[in-house]
């Protein structure tokens, strides 16, 4: 398994992404110049400010090279993963539905945060639609929105990924989605950070199940 | 700093006094830049005629209290600064210790109090900018901040105001370049009204084969400047703002604060380390306060060179600006480097490959002059050494005052009882968690932190490059140094050094930060030379070298000066951190003790602050026996006996019992017979404050095992049911568990 971690001007959480890859495989950065993935089997559009988030989060970076390559890589089949600004980036995109606004609180705010999954691939083994994952959330432009026939048709298709536990709503995310998938399958976004959630020693590993769920998403 | 500093040759000569009045005449250009007489005469004499105002600008710039540390220079020659694992020292952009396997951590703290008391946002953001840059100009990535924020009481607007705008900048900066805010605290006490205090400190892990020094070497060598272009941003900031007294007017000096721009430092960051890593370059300094000026002024002034630059060369964001704006402008997310004219070729190609600017300006020479060229004609022509070394450096004329000077306000009737009194001092913003603060902060970018804010007692990085870890604490009450400077200052480092001990850490280096008031008065004066006194002899005693700082004084208001403020940031090393402590109790039914020479007092705490009571003088702490307290504490949470550890600080045994019950969701069963036994009043014993002692939990035999070498272990009682409840006599107290938790969340704006 090689995975390619997207490198933008202004990202912030590439050599954690990055880090989080290499337990279930290889991994290696693509600069945002670049045009040809060569060969990776699946994608992260990582954490942090692309071109410093000027004009809206996501909005600049979706116009680059390694971003085209991207949409071309999505539309085969191949799995990709946003998180946070990646999330941002992929619904600038059009890859995903819906957009993030700035948090409810018009704070950023940095915080442990449960999430539950609806249709995760499941774990080796087993079969639980419904899991509970504690994983980091930090971001100041978190809040999910999309119209509401939008939502309802999100939540028909079994396009909702996440969503925040009861009462662990971070940013006011409309009916507490916390990350989406595109309707094949095998484009994920989310705004908390499973690439910090991958050791004990910095505080779970339940951010190793996201990981592994695109690993084995539908090619 | 250099050494030749000591050679200035006119130590105390000039007076203090300021020159004499020139009647209803416009005061002297010299007079407006901050300059006395006798320093101009001196520029005068050093230059054989008199300075052109390209020259002026230049020399009032740095022959600023900011970058001459005139009044200050002296005092600071006390402080011991070497050590087996110190890599670099004072003098260098950061200091940096070694850490092994062929690493460093650098790291620093830095003031940005009058440009965050003038406009909150972007001074903290820049503050924050600019010791990001002290550290990687070393060649070391920075991987971690850490801030120490004082403001006024909560209940004024303004400190509201400069709380919120000074929380948002640093989160703005820190979160936007992806380096983790791990820890920090923040005071709120009326004499910063006017006068906030924005101190930042950075930590930063370089190869030490990659690290250069800010020396300039190399005749013919190019000079190139990096990253953002030059505006007229910040022009006069380290004279204007930095080095005078804030006073009525402060909006007409906002365009002396700098705009930040994290995006484009990220890139500079990315791009210099990249550089470094090449061997590109032969050495970089970032440029901060006084901007070109001081940068390429300093660079060569520890290389013994002589510098020539050519503004006309220096990419603007305005094409009209003047030579003397564009050699003093503090534009941020700059950096000059001294090149090999043979590599400037591959230097740019990696400039712009991170799309940022870079620019040959000039070119190292050996005539030990500043040029500043404006094409082929000479705007200005200094001596390196005049510029950098030749500043007066003055004597103080330091006076104790009689008793406490700064004022009382009671918040709270000495009536209260037990639970009221905790629960106030619990509610206190000074003392309450800082969540509000630091949850806007990302405190775990990087994959390295492995205690986050508030859950240890410092901060735990792992460091995997050197297979071990590094804690990092910043401390500094001021309320308890205006009482008394010497013992206050030795506290901030003892308070550091138990916050290492509790994660298992062994203090490596410190870095300072000496907040202080106007030094050309006595008191502030006398403040000062206690607490460098205190500073030196503390590190002494501890065995810990100072490895840098910077110093920030005039901190004063329409009222008067601030607290004596002295900040400490200590790193230590841990060989796991998985083993750090963790503050908050762990287990039901654990035993809980305290451990180490705690002798509280009333005096200088928060509950005499609250009760309109301070007044001045401390006990002076026994710093040997605190030193045997963190060695047994260290050794203790590195055999994994302990199940948390917390040291007794801000409101006293009370409230390190709450924190740590509060921390964890169980409350604790208390009796502090054996404390009253030893003398302590019940309300002593509950809320005096003092050095030494830790909160610890366990089990009973293995805390009690502890006891010996000259450290005492008193049981206290044990961790559980859904109440803090201690036994103190007349004052015994019982607050549940979710009254206390509320009343310490209570922190917002």
């Amino acid at each position: 398994m090689l995975w390619g971690v997207v490198q933008f001007p202004g990202s912030c959480d590439e050599r954690d992404a990055l880090h989080a890859c290499e337990l279930s495989g290889e991994a290696r950065l693509i600069w945002h110049e670049e045009r040809d993935l060569d060969g990776v089997d699946a994608v992260v559009v990582p954490g942090g400010f692309s071109y410093g988030d000027y004009l809206r989060a996501g909005a600049i970076a979706r116009f680059s090279p390694a971003m085209e390559a991207v949409a071309e890589f999505a539309a085969e089949g191949g799995p990709v993963l946003g998180i946070c600004n990646g999330f941002q980036v992929l619904c600038e995109a059009g890859l995903l539905p819906g957009a993030l606004l700035l948090n409810e609180s018009m704070r950023f705010v940095c915080r442990q945060v449960e999430l539950v999954t609806e249709g995760l691939s499941p774990p080796e083994g087993g079969e639980s639609f419904h899991e509970r994952l504690s994983i980091p959330a930090k971001h100041g432009e978190g809040r999910y929105w999309a119209p509401e026939e939008m939502l309802d048709a999100i939540e028909a298709d079994g396009q909702v990924a996440f969503r925040y536990a009861p009462g662990q709503n971070p940013n006011g995310s409309a009916r507490d989605i916390a990350g989406v998938r595109n309707a094949a399958g095998n484009v994920l976004g989310l705004m908390p950070h499973p690439e910090h959630a991958v050791d004990a020693m910095t505080g779970s590993t339940d951010g190793l199940r996201v990981f592994e769920a695109v690993a084995g998403s539908p090619a | 700093m250099t050494p030749a500093a000591a050679d200035a040759g006119v130590d105390g000569g000039p007076s203090l006094t300021p020159p004499p009045s020139t009647g209803a005449e416009q005061p002297a250009e010299y007079e407006v830049l901050g300059l006395t007489k006798a320093e101009y005469l001196l520029i005068c004499e050093k230059l054989g005629r008199e300075p052109n105002g390209v020259e002026l600008a230049m020399f009032s710039l740095l022959w600023s209290e900011h970058c001459a540390y005139k009044h200050s220079r002296k005092l600071l020659r006390r402080l011991p600064t070497e050590g087996e694992r110190v890599v670099m020292g004072p003098g260098e952009n950061a200091g940096a210790v070694d850490i092994g396997k062929g690493y460093a951590i650098a790291f620093k703290v830095e003031s940005h109090n009058h440009p965050s008391a003038v406009e909150p946002f972007q001074g903290a953001a820049t503050g924050v900018g600019g010791i990001l840059r002290d550290v990687f100009a070393l060649g070391a990535r920075p991987i971690a901040i850490l801030d120490s924020l004082r403001f006024g009481e909560l209940d004024s607007v303004r400190s509201r105001h400069l709380l919120d705008g000074a929380v948002r900048g640093i989160g703005h900066y820190g979160n936007s370049i992806g380096v983790p805010n791990v820890g920090g605290e923040i005071y709120f006490e009326a004499p910063y009204e006017h006068n906030c205090l924005v101190n930042a400190m950075c930590v930063g892990i370089a190869r030490q084969a990659e690290m250069v020094r800010a020396a300039a070497a190399g005749i013919g060598n190019a000079v190139v400047l990096m990253g953002a272009s030059t505006g007229r941003d910040g022009i006069g900031g380290a004279s204007v703002l930095a080095s005078a007294e804030l006073g009525d007017g402060d909006d007409a000096k906002r365009p002396t604060v700098q705009i930040g721009d994290p995006f484009e430092e990220s890139k500079v960051l990315e791009c210099c380390l990249e550089l470094l890593g090449k061997g590109l370059l032969v050495s970089l300094q970032d440029l901060g306060a006084a901007g070109l000026t001081s940068s390429a002024s300093e660079m060569a002034s520890a290389g013994g060179v002589g510098i020539d630059l050519d503004v006309t060369r220096v990419p603007l964001r305005e094409a009209d600006m003047e030579p003397f704006e564009i050699m003093v402008s503090e534009s941020q997310e700059r950096m000059l480097a001294v090149v090999d004219p043979a590599k400037v070729g591959e230097v740019i190609a990696v400039c712009e490959k991170w799309q940022t600017g870079a620019a040959e300006i000039g070119a190292i020479t050996g005539s030990g002059l500043v040029r500043v060229l404006r094409g082929e004609e000479v705007v200005g022509e200094m001596p390196v050494e005049a510029l950098v070394d030749g500043c007066p450096l003055y004597d103080l004329s330091p006076a104790e005052p009689e008793g406490w000077i700064y004022g009382n306000r009671a918040t709270l009737d000495p009536g209260a009882s037990g639970e009221e009194t905790l629960l106030a001092l619990l509610a206190s913003p000074s003392v309450a968690s800082k969540r509000w603060a630091f949850e806007q902060y990302d405190s775990i970018v990087g994959s390295r932190t492995a205690r986050r804010p508030e859950s240890a007692d410092a901060a735990v990085l792992a460091i995997p490059e050197a297979d071990r870890a590094i804690a990092v604490s910043i401390d500094g009450n001021g309320r308890r140094v205006a009482c008394d400077p010497y013992a206050g200052t030795v506290e901030a480092v003892l308070e550091c050094a138990q916050n290492l001990a509790c994660a298992g850490a062994e203090p490596l280096g410190l870095t300072n930060c000496l907040n202080f008031g106007n030094p050309e008065k006595p008191v502030p004066a006398w403040q000062l030379d206690r607490a460098v006194s205190a500073l030196a002899d503390t590190c002494e005693a501890l065995g810990v070298p100072v490895v840098g700082g910077n110093v920030s004084l005039y901190n004063e208001g329409p009222e008067g000066p601030i607290y004596p403020t002295p900040v400490v940031g200590m790193v230590g090393e841990l060989p796991d951190p998985a083993l750090a402590a963790p503050s908050a109790f762990a287990h039901e039914g654990d035993a809980i003790a305290l451990l180490g020479p705690f002798e509280p007092s009333p005096a200088g705490s928060e509950l005499a602050k609250q009760r309109g009571e301070l007044d001045a003088g401390l006990p002076q702490p026994d710093v040997a026996a605190v030193a045997a307290a963190c060695t047994a504490v260290r050794k203790a949470v590195r055999a994994g006996v302990l199940a948390s550890a917390h040291d007794v600080s801000d409101g006293g045994l009370a409230c390190a019992l709450a924190e740590a019950a509060i921390g964890a969701g169980i409350g604790c069963q208390v009796d502090l017979q054996h404390l009253r036994e030893r003398g302590c009043s019940p309300e002593e014993a509950l809320f005096g404050e003092g050095s030494g002692g830790f909160v610890i939990s366990g089990e009973r035999e293995k805390l009690e095992a502890l006891a010996g070498d000259g450290v005492a272990v008193i049981p206290l009682g044990k961790v559980g049911g859904d109440a803090i409840d201690v036994a103190a006599g007349d004052r015994s107290l019982t607050v549940p568990l979710a009254a206390a938790a509320s009343a310490w969340h209570s922190l917002t704006v």
